[in-house]
């Protein structure tokens, strides 16, 4: 049996005055031991609604979940000790004490081994930089440093799965870049299941080789991520500035999608490399400037959709 | 249980440590608690530079009254007055990251931010105690009613106040209702029920029974039958009273999570 | 700084103030209920003193659905905007209420007048209703006393207002007000009379509580309403009131002043 199973989940919310929304709608997958799976899906997709299921917070209107064996709803405080749980946009320390005495009382409440916690916990500092928080206050902590430290707490006691609720947002581009390697590490080398949520594609590709899109609480795809690329035919951008107006470029491997003035978007294909393309708009044509944009997570999905 | 017990312990004295790092603020406030909660005392007094009775009790039998009230309210706030921030808990998002613990979440809800300074109640409500007791004419089993009565007043008070606060959970504008209930079933029951309609009376026997507080077993030990003509038998069913108050308030309770648990936040 | 600015500050506050319905309606029940209990007690105790204090029973009941309708205007407890003073204080924002056209006791002040007027209007009337209609109360002694009770109770709510930011200031030296505020909870509770009503107090006290702030929240009001203060008495109590006013909101402004002294120093 999978390590995660969740067959035919839906979870509905009714509004007052309003039809009832399914915020999660049949939703089936299964995840094994050691994968990193990222779940991904624009806002109010369903991803948290799913997070919350899986670990027991919200109960599920129809379907089922199975978390190693066990139904998170109502064996909650058990699994509770098997699973770590990140929320990107709070925090599960206390708020108001340094970070020593939550991590202290934490393997008091999961009843790690003393030397287990030690081992994990001078580990986990000496990788995410923590060794001068310790005696600071919470609530004093920058988002990243809080983030870091949200994380060791969700792993000083082995969890077999970690989730992790938005974990980079807000988070400037080097502290992402860490956090990323840091969590290839886990995968690595202690095996940690991750099922991660997130809107930013760029979590994705550094991180998951699978990938679970969910749009209107369904899945739409699941698979490799680099087969949602091809499937969803996800293009990239080149915007070019010309010096002066011109008919639309015409150079192999790229289509004009606009023209503003000067301005021209030609797209191509995601998992070509721009430089060719580049090289060709430059040598053909008066170029003051020009820039790449990478696929936004709407664009795949609306891609995906359109078929 | 008992490991549930243990977490709350530990999470608590987390908390109390936390408050102990700024000891000048936390005398002041729980002096500041100890004599808020002593002005009502104060009134008893003062009314009673005017009154020889009230309602056909004298001071030391009011006395006696307002501290089984007092203590049954105090000890009650002291273990499960945290209940009382659950709105606020739920608009944080604290409760989602508490059920990601392997602690039973009412444990959880109950220890956060544990406050020491609530001790200063039971102390205030002891010492009116501590003076009514010597009004007494004490024998074995009065000693038993009254320790029966303080347990018992202590535990419907903790119903309660979980009980209602559990209101929460549908909506938390609405909280301050719920302290007509706790605050003021404490306030009503400092003075003898026998300043109120006998119709008021029953209801709060048998319907909602702050009665069973200090009202009942305070006429057994104080050696009074019952003004309003009610079995005598009454004075000794406050665990049955506390009992079903603690059935009513699990039940609600657990209404209240499951709710939650259906509905997010 | 023309009275329309004061008059739009106290007209917006009161807005912002009325979208709170159920906690309104709420708190409507819990004074009601409380009224309900302190009536009964009081209906004992003037059984036993039928003139206790000068008063009767009736006077003594009025006295306590009067105090109900009070305890949310002159915010005993929480809930003025001295509260959002403090707050602003200890996060910094409070930089940005130097830089008004208002200077912030007079804005505050105008603010915390109309939310007294939206909580007198609803948890003030409506439990006083609900008194009416269970209890035998009084209406006001006479023409002059319902004047001047309308107008003890804006002085009233303003002395109050005087005393909370002279406790709210602290916080700009001691990071957190809840210690002074308890404790000034507790001497205004007792001194207003919510505790136990004033003249119930033996003489000496009495005379004493009868002079002092807190006795414009209730008390004077009160006592002008059941016609217990007469003709130049009442214009006494009121000046009285005024006096305090002055006092209050002098010591105030200079403590906001030091503050704000303070905060310049310091880098805000």
């Amino acid at each position: 049996m999978a390590l995660i199973e969740v067959s035919h989940l839906t979870r509905t919310f009714r509004v007052r005055g309003r039809p009832a929304v399914a915020a999660v709608d049949d939703l089936s997958f299964a995840v094994e031991p050691g994968e990193m799976v990222g779940y991904i899906g624009p806002n109010g997709a369903g991803k948290s609604t799913t997070i919350k299921m899986l670990t027991g917070i919200l109960v599920p209107t129809s379907g089922s979940v199975r978390v190693a064996g066990v139904d998170p709803s109502r064996k909650r405080t058990q699994l509770a000790r098997r699973i770590g749980v990140v929320f990107g946009q709070r925090t599960t320390l206390w708020w108001d004490l340094p970070l020593r005495d939550s991590f202290d009382l934490l393997q008091k409440i999961y009843r790690t081994d003393p030397a287990r916690h030690r081992h994990n916990l001078e580990e986990f500092v000496e990788l995410l930089a923590l060794g001068d928080l310790l005696d600071t206050p919470v609530r004093q902590l920058s988002l990243g440093q809080r983030m870091r430290g949200d994380i060791t707490a969700a792993l000083l006691h082995d969890p077999e799965i970690l989730y992790l609720d938005e974990p980079t947002i807000g988070l400037d581009v080097v502290s992402k870049g860490r956090l990323r390697d840091f969590l290839r590490t886990l995968n690595a080398e202690r095996g940690t299941t991750l099922l991660l949520t997130t809107h930013d594609l760029q979590d994705i590709e550094a991180l998951c080789r699978r990938v679970i899109v969910i749009d209107h609480g369904t899945a739409v795809y699941d698979g490799t991520l680099a087969g949602l690329h091809q499937q969803g035919g996800s293009t990239r951008t080149l915007v070019v500035d010309l010096v002066d107006e011109a008919p639309p470029i015409s150079v192999p491997g790229a289509t004009v999608r606009r023209v503003e003035g000067p301005r021209q978007w030609l797209s191509f294909p995601a998992d070509s490399s721009a430089a060719p393309i580049v090289g060709a708009v430059v040598a053909a044509y008066d170029v003051a400037d020009l820039s790449v944009q990478e696929p936004d997570i709407e664009d795949v999905i609306r891609e995906l959709y359109s078929r | 249980m008992v490991d549930a017990l243990v977490d709350f312990g530990r999470i608590a004295r987390l908390w109390v440590r936390a408050s102990m790092a700024y000891p000048a603020s936390f005398w002041m406030l729980t002096f500041g608690s100890f004599v808020m909660t002593g002005l009502d005392f104060a009134a008893i007094l003062v009314i009673f530079g005017r009154v020889d009775a009230i309602g056909g009790f004298s001071l030391g039998e009011v006395a006696f009254l307002y501290a089984g009230t007092g203590l049954g309210i105090a000890f009650g706030d002291f273990v499960v007055g945290r209940v009382e921030r659950l709105g606020s808990m739920i608009r944080l998002g604290r409760l989602d990251t508490m059920m990601t613990k392997p602690v039973p979440l009412l444990v959880q809800v109950l220890a956060d931010e544990f406050a020491l300074r609530r001790l200063a109640r039971i102390a205030q409500a002891g010492a009116v105690f501590a003076w009514a007791a010597t009004t007494v004419d004490w024998n074995l089993s009065r000693v038993a009613v009254t320790v029966g009565m303080v347990v018992c007043g202590s535990l419907i008070f903790c119903g309660l106040f979980v009980m209602l606060a559990s209101i929460q959970f549908w909506t938390a504008d609405s909280a301050e209702a719920a302290n007509a209930f706790t605050y003021g079933g404490n306030a009503l029951t400092q003075y003898p029920l026998t300043v109120y309609p006998s119709e008021v009376v029953k209801v709060l026997t048998f319907v909602v029974p702050i009665a069973f507080v200090n009202w009942y077993p305070a006429l057994y030990v104080l050696g009074r039958s019952d003004p309003f003509g009610l079995p005598g038998w009454l004075q000794f069913v406050s665990p049955v009273a506390a009992a079903v108050v603690l059935a009513a308030t699990a039940l609600v309770w657990r209404t209240g999570v499951r709710h939650y648990r259906s509905t997010g936040s | 700084m023309s009275p329309g600015l004061y008059v739009a500050i106290a007209t917006r506050s009161f807005r912002r103030y009325s979208t709170y319905t159920a906690a309104t309606v709420a708190g409507i029940f819990t004074n009601s209920a409380f009224g309900i209990i302190l009536s009964f007690i009081y209906i004992a105790v003037w059984k036993a003193s039928p003139h206790a204090g000068g008063y009767d029973v009736a006077d003594a009941l009025t006295y306590t659905w009067l105090g109900q309708a009070m305890i949310m205007p002159v915010a005993i407890w929480n809930g003025g905007t001295t509260d959002e003073f403090a707050e602003r204080v200890r996060t910094g924002d409070i930089a940005i209420d130097f830089y008004r056209p208002v200077p912030p006791l007079g804005w505050y002040l105008a603010a915390d007048l109309g939310r007294a007027t939206y909580h007198l209007l609803t948890r003030g009337v409506a439990p006083s209703i609900v008194g009416a209609l269970l209890f035998d109360l009084r209406g006001p002694a006479s023409l002059a006393a319902a004047v001047g009770f309308a107008v003890a109770v804006p002085l009233g709510v303003t002395v109050s207002f005087g005393l909370r930011m002279i406790v709210s200031t602290t916080t700009f030296w001691l990071l957190d007000d809840i210690g002074p505020r308890t404790l000034h909870a507790c001497l205004a509770m007792f001194f207003c009379g919510l505790t136990v009503p004033l003249v119930l107090l033996p003489d000496g006290l009495r005379e004493v509580a009868l002079r002092l702030p807190w006795a414009s929240f209730l008390q004077v009001p009160s006592d002008i309403w059941l016609g217990k203060r007469e003709g130049w008495a009442i214009l006494g109590g009121l000046g009285q009131s005024a006096v305090w006013i002055a006092v209050l909101l002098g010591v105030a402004a200079l403590l906001v002043r030091g503050g704000q002294r303070k905060l310049v120093v310091q880098g805000g």
